[in-house]
C-alpha cells in the first residue's frame, strides 16, 4: 500500500474524529442564527415567562411558559413512573433473575427500545387514550398523564440498561464481603450494591430525563396539544418539542413565528447539553470511585 | 433472621413484577399490531400507490421513501462514523482534544430529534439550498445516527485485544496497516451490529424528516436526490392524525410494515452478534 494513500487516510481519520465537534457547533450556530432574530422584537424575559402562546394572532404573543411547564409536567410524570420500575427491573435482571431468563429479559427491553416512537404514539391514541378517558371520566384521554405513561416506557430501556451496567460493574468483592458477614442477598443489594452504584443510577436518571424531554412525535400525538398553562395531569398539555413539530410546517420562513420556533430549539439544545454533561460527570465519577 | 428472609422474598417479588410491567406492554403492542395489521397486508398494499386521498390503495411510495432515506443515511454516516471511531480508539491520545470529541459525541446523542429537524431545515434545506429533499433528509438523519455508529464501532475496536496490535507493530507494520489488517477485520461483526441498529433507529424516526424531506402525499417515485419522498413514519402520523376517515385496517397495516422493517434489521443485528460471539476464541 502506498505511503500516499496512508497519508490521506490518516488525515481523513483525524478529520472524521473532529467532525463531531464541528457538527455540535454547527447545530448550535444554526439554531442561534435563526432563533436570535426573534429577540429583536420580543424580549427574552417575556419569551421565557410569558403565559400566552398565540404565535399567529394579531399582535402575536410568544410566551413559552405554558410549553416549558407542559414539558416539565410530562417529564416529571414520566420519571416518577419510570425510575422505580426501571430500578426494580434493573436489579431483577442483574442480580435476581435466573441466568436462563436473563437473556430473554434483556431482549425484551431491547425490543421496547426498537419500537419507533411514532408507533407508540399511534398505540397511545388508539388504546391508552380511551382507557384513561374511561377510568377518569374525561372528555378526552389525551392528557399529560397519557404522555407521562407513554414517555415512561420510552425512557425505560435507557434507564434499565445504564442502571444494570452500574450494578454489574460493582466489584464482586463488595458483594462477597457482605454475604460473608451474614447479610441476605436483598440486604446486600440495598445496603452495599445500590450505594456503590449510586453514580450510575443518577446518570441513568439524567439520561432518562434527557430522552423524555426531547421526545417529540409520541408526545405530539397523545398529550392533547393544548398550549395552555397546565394545572393538572388530567388536562391536555403541549410540550416544547411538540410545538416545533406541530407549527413549523405552517410557519412562514423568515417570520417571527418561524424564528420563535428556532428560539425554542435553542432552549431545548441548552437543556439537553446540561443534562448530558451532568450525566457524563456522574458516569465518570462512578468509574473513578473504583 | 426469618424476617429478613421474608423481606427478601417480598422485595424480589416486587422487582419481578416491575420487570413484568415493563416487558408485558411490548408483547401486547406487538400482538395488537400483528393481530389488526396482518389482515390488511396484501401484495397490492405493499406495491400500489395510495388512492382516494390515502384512504385506499397501497403504501409503495412510503416504503420506497423509507428505504431510500435509510440507504442515504448509511452512505453518509457509516464511513464518517467508522473513521471517527478509529481516530478515537487507535490514534487519539489522552488529551483535551479527545475529551472534546467525546463530549461532542455524547451531546450529539442527546440532542432531541426535533432539534435535528430544525438544524436540517436551517443548514441543508435553506442555507445550502437543497430544499426539502432526499439529500437534506439523509444528511440530517446521518448526523443524528453518527453517535450511535461511533460508540458501537469504538466498543468493537476496543474489544480487539491489545496484543494483536503489538504483534503487528513488532512485525514492522505501521499504525494504519495494523488498523486495516488486524484490528478492523476482528471488529467487523461488532461494527455491523451497531451500524444496523443505528440505521434501524433512523428508519423509524419522524421528527428529523418532518421539514427536511417528508412529503404529505406524493403518489410517485423519486427521480433524483433533490426530490421529496413519502416515508413510513410520517405516513403513519398523517394517516392517524391529519386525514379523517382512514380505515383502521390501513393504519394498522402501515404500522405493521414499519415495525416489521425495523424488527427485521434488529433481528439481523442480533444474529450477527450471536454468530460471531460464538466464533470468538480470545
Amino acid at each position: 500500500m502506498s505511503r500516499k494513500f496512508e497519508y490521506f487516510i490518516e488525515k481523513a481519520i483525524f478529520l472524521s474524529g473532529a467532525a463531531s465537534i464541528v457538527f455540535v457547533a454547527l447545530i448550535f450556530i444554526f439554531l442561534l442564527k435563526e432563533g436570535l432574530s426573534l429577540f429583536s422584537e420580543v424580549n427574552v424575559f417575556s419569551f421565557l415567562f410569558g403565559t400566552n402562546w398565540y404565535p399567529i394572532s394579531d399582535p402575536p404573543q410568544f410566551g413559552i411558559l405554558p410549553l416549558i411547564l407542559g414539558s416539565l409536567f410530562v417529564t416529571f410524570g414520566a420519571i416518577v413512573i419510570a425510575v422505580p420500575l426501571g430500578l426494580g427491573a434493573a436489579i431483577y435482571t442483574a442480580e435476581v433473575a435466573p441466568k436462563s431468563i436473563r437473556g430473554i429479559l434483556k431482549s425484551g427491553i431491547e425490543l421496547l427500545a426498537a419500537i419507533p416512537s411514532i408507533v407508540l404514539g399511534f398505540i397511545g391514541i388508539i388504546f391508552l387514550g380511551p382507557v384513561l378517558k374511561n377510568i377518569f371520566q374525561l372528555q378526552s384521554g389525551l392528557t399529560a398523564l397519557a404522555g407521562s405513561i407513554m414517555l415512561a416506557f420510552m425512557a425505560m430501556p435507557t434507564i434499565v440498561s445504564i442502571i444494570e451496567d452500574a450494578i454489574v460493574s460493582v466489584p464482586k468483592s463488595y458483594k462477597e464481603g457482605s454475604l460473608a458477614l451474614g447479610a441476605t442477598h436483598w440486604q446486600t443489594i440495598y445496603r452495599v450494591i445500590l450505594p456503590a452504584a449510586a453514580s450510575g443510577i443518577l446518570a441513568a436518571i439524567m439520561l432518562g430525563i434527557g430522552r423524555v424531554i426531547g421526545e417529540t412525535m409520541a408526545v405530539l400525538m397523545i398529550t392533547g396539544n393544548a398550549a395552555i398553562m397546565p394545572t393538572s395531569f388530567l388536562q391536555p398539555v403541549r410540550t416544547l418539542t411538540a410545538t416545533i413539530a406541530a407549527e413549523m410546517g405552517e410557519a412562514v420562513s423568515g417570520s417571527s413565528h418561524y424564528y420563535s420556533l428556532f428560539a425554542i430549539g435553542i432552549i431545548l439544545f441548552i437543556i439537553s447539553f446540561i443534562i448530558n454533561v451532568l450525566a457524563d460527570i456522574f458516569m465518570h465519577r462512578g468509574k473513578a470511585n473504583r | 433472621m426469618r424476617d429478613s428472609r421474608r423481606y427478601e422474598r417480598v422485595a424480589f417479588g416486587v422487582m419481578a413484577a416491575a420487570t413484568g410491567i415493563i416487558i408485558a406492554p411490548v408483547l401486547i403492542i406487538l400482538f395488537i399490531v400483528l393481530w389488526y395489521g396482518v389482515p390488511g397486508l396484501s401484495l397490492e398494499f405493499l406495491t400500489a400507490m395510495p388512492r382516494d386521498g390515502m384512504r385506499a390503495g397501497g403504501i409503495f411510495p412510503a416504503i420506497v421513501g423509507t428505504l431510500v432515506l435509510t440507504i442515504g443515511t448509511a452512505i453518509f454516516s457509516i464511513p464518517l462514523g467508522i473513521l471517527a471511531a478509529i481516530y478515537l480508539n487507535e490514534y487519539a491520545g489522552k488529551n483535551w482534544m479527545t475529551r472534546l470529541v467525546e463530549i461532542s459525541i455524547i451531546n450529539l446523542a442527546g440532542i432531541p430529534s426535533i432539534v435535528y429537524g430544525l438544524f436540517g431545515l436551517g443548514l441543508f434545506v435553506t442555507f445550502l439550498g437543497f430544499g426539502a429533499s432526499i439529500l437534506a433528509g439523509s444528511l440530517t438523519l446521518a448526523i443524528m445516527t453518527l453517535p450511535v455508529i461511533i460508540t458501537a464501532t469504538r466498543e468493537a475496536l476496543s474489544s480487539v485485544p491489545q496484543q494483536f496490535r503489538e504483534v503487528s507493530f513488532s512485525l514492522g507494520a505501521s499504525r494504519w496497516q495494523t488498523v486495516r489488517g488486524v484490528v478492523l477485520p476482528n471488529a467487523i461483526p461488532g461494527i455491523l451490529t451497531g451500524t444496523i441498529l443505528g440505521l434501524s433507529r433512523a428508519a423509524g424516526e419522524t421528527a428529523p424528516i418532518l421539514f427536511t424531506v417528508a412529503a404529505f402525499y406524493l403518489p410517485r417515485l423519486p427521480e433524483s436526490v433533490f426530490d421529496q419522498v413519502m416515508a413510513l413514519p410520517y405516513h403513519i402520523y398523517v394517516l392517524s392524525t391529519q386525514v379523517p376517515n382512514v380505515s383502521m385496517k390501513i393504519q394498522y397495516s402501515t404500522v405493521l410494515v414499519l415495525v416489521g422493517m425495523v424488527f427485521i434489521m434488529n433481528i439481523i443485528a442480533a444474529y450477527i452478534r450471536s454468530k460471531f460471539r460464538k466464533r470468538k476464541t480470545w
